[in-house]
């Protein structure tokens, strides 16, 4: 097939494709494969020698959590001894910010795209700054996981299926014309989220529980974050394995290496070393406190939310740093290394041009342009949390790599 | 015999492509100039180039690829 049609056909199932947050269940009932000490995390496959602090002090928490262990001691030893089996969240239908750590009894997000009958999950965003997708895991830590997996779970759950499920391409559609990214600026897709839920969740919950839940989804800024990242997986995975065709379908990060899946490549990953984010720092931390790139959360750059819609959001650099006219660039730059614009994500600012949609293996090599990524910064050492935030970018050698593999591919 | 004349009569502005060097020289001497953001395509690669040129000069369905994606 060309590679044109090959990108259109691509393009189409992305552009077909919805996201309807239906459910919220255990991961061993709906997340495949997710076996007893199975650990899910973000980006692509690594082992424990190579895993960052954040990802350690995650699956640190994530263990004690799950009973498998006591201490951060007792974890290294099954780490080291291959008790825990650690798999990249991609390879389940999961996904998750940071290190994205998924184990068997966290309550994940069912998203569902309807059109393509694919289900996608996504464990609940619990805040900035000291938690547990950030390597932190000290009894704040572990008391809010277990309220959230205990308590809000169950009343969202409930919500859910009184409401009929919520349909985040909606809420994305209209947050991206709200001044929302959908990555690191979040305020009015939260809004609308809360909007959609609390009349349903004051029907299934208790008065105390849900003025609880409700001031935690409202504070947490960014609740709606992981729920849109399963639906964004859910919209690429529809465009994935489709022969010939040269558009990037995950940028996804350990913090020890970026990697990227390509539609025409099928389920390999090209992988590069993380880079460092040129970011703006919370008091008291710096540069030489970050952990390099981590996280799936760059799946909203892939749909074209992000960094690829900062045109639609100058708020945003408050958080990330840099100026309005940068976000306008910056987004105007991602229209040269894609192949098509979102048909129902829109840019007021770019009279209601589409978000670009498509990266394109080809274009970014050409260009020298790569994806730009909006992200939060881990700190290094496990344990602390988020340190700041701020851009950075998917490494060209992941495109080169990716582009040496499909010409390769075409000439057998 | 011809009488000597300046190479350019006018006022002129310069776009520039590549090198950002001549663009400031030439704005330090008070010339209007817009400098455009240009690379050499894949960064003057030629191994990448030949690739790129490769698909690009793909002329339609060559292969039976439906089942070439590494799945």
């Amino acid at each position: 097939m060309k590679i044109e049609e090959a990108n259109k056909i691509c393009l189409e199932k992305i552009q077909s494709s919805t996201a309807y947050w239906t459910d919220i269940r255990p991961a061993r009932e709906v997340v495949p494969g997710m076996d007893e000490y199975t650990i899910l995390h973000a980006g692509p496959p690594i082992d424990w020698e190579n895993m960052c602090g954040p990802m350690r002090g995650s699956i640190i928490g994530a263990c004690i959590f799950e009973g498998w262990a006591d201490t951060p001691e007792e974890v290294e030893t099954i780490a080291r001894g291959g008790k825990l089996k650690f798999d990249s969240s991609h390879h389940h239908h999961a996904i998750g910010p940071m290190s994205g750590i998924i184990t068997p009894s966290m309550e994940v997000s069912v998203v569902k795209n309807d059109a393509h009958d694919i289900e996608t999950y996504a464990t609940l965003y619990m805040g900035i700054g000291k938690v547990l997708r950030h390597g932190a895991y000290d009894d704040e830590v572990m008391e809010k996981l277990r309220w959230m997996n205990h308590e809000l779970a169950p009343l969202l759950k409930k919500a859910l299926a009184e409401a009929g499920g919520i349909d985040l391409k909606s809420i994305v559609a209209q947050a991206l014309q709200m001044g929302d990214e959908l990555h690191n600026r979040n305020r009015a897709s939260n809004a609308l989220l809360v909007n959609s839920l609390v009349q349903h969740m004051i029907k299934v919950g208790s008065r105390d529980k849900v003025i609880k839940a409700i001031d935690f989804i409202d504070k947490a800024g960014h609740f709606i974050l992981n729920a849109v990242m399963a639906g964004s997986k859910g919209m690429l995975d529809a465009g994935s394995h489709i022969a010939g065709a040269t558009i990037v379908t995950a940028i996804a990060r350990n913090g020890y290496e970026t990697g990227i899946r390509v539609s025409g490549l099928g389920d390999r990953w090209f992988t590069a070393p993380a880079p460092m984010i040129d970011g703006v720092y919370f008091p008291g931390f710096g540069p030489e406190d970050a952990n390099p790139d981590l996280g799936d959360s760059a799946i909203t750059e892939t749909i074209g939310l992000g960094s690829f819609s900062m045109a639609g959001a100058p708020a945003v650099v408050e958080y990330i740093g840099g100026t309005a006219q940068f976000a306008m660039e910056t987004s105007l730059k991602m229209y040269e290394i894609t192949v098509g614009e979102h048909r129902t994500y829109k840019l007021p600012p770019l009279n209601f041009r589409g978000t670009p949609l498509g990266i394109d293996i080809r274009k970014v090599v050409e260009t020298g342009i790569t994806p730009v990524i909006n992200t939060g910064i881990a700190c290094r050492r496990p344990g602390v949390g988020q340190i700041g935030a701020g851009l950075t970018a998917a490494p060209m050698e992941c495109f080169t790599k990716a582009l040496e593999a499909f010409v390769q591919l075409r000439n057998t | 015999m011809n009488k000597s004349r300046p190479v350019i009569d006018r006022e002129i502005q310069v776009i520039n492509i590549g090198i950002d060097r001549f663009a400031e020289d030439l704005m330090e001497a008070g010339v209007p100039v817009i400098q455009m953001d240009w690379r050499p395509p894949a960064g003057g690669n030629k191994r990448l180039i030949e690739m790129l040129d490769r698909l690009n000069d793909e002329s339609g369905s060559t292969r039976n690829d439906e089942d070439k994606t590494n799945k």
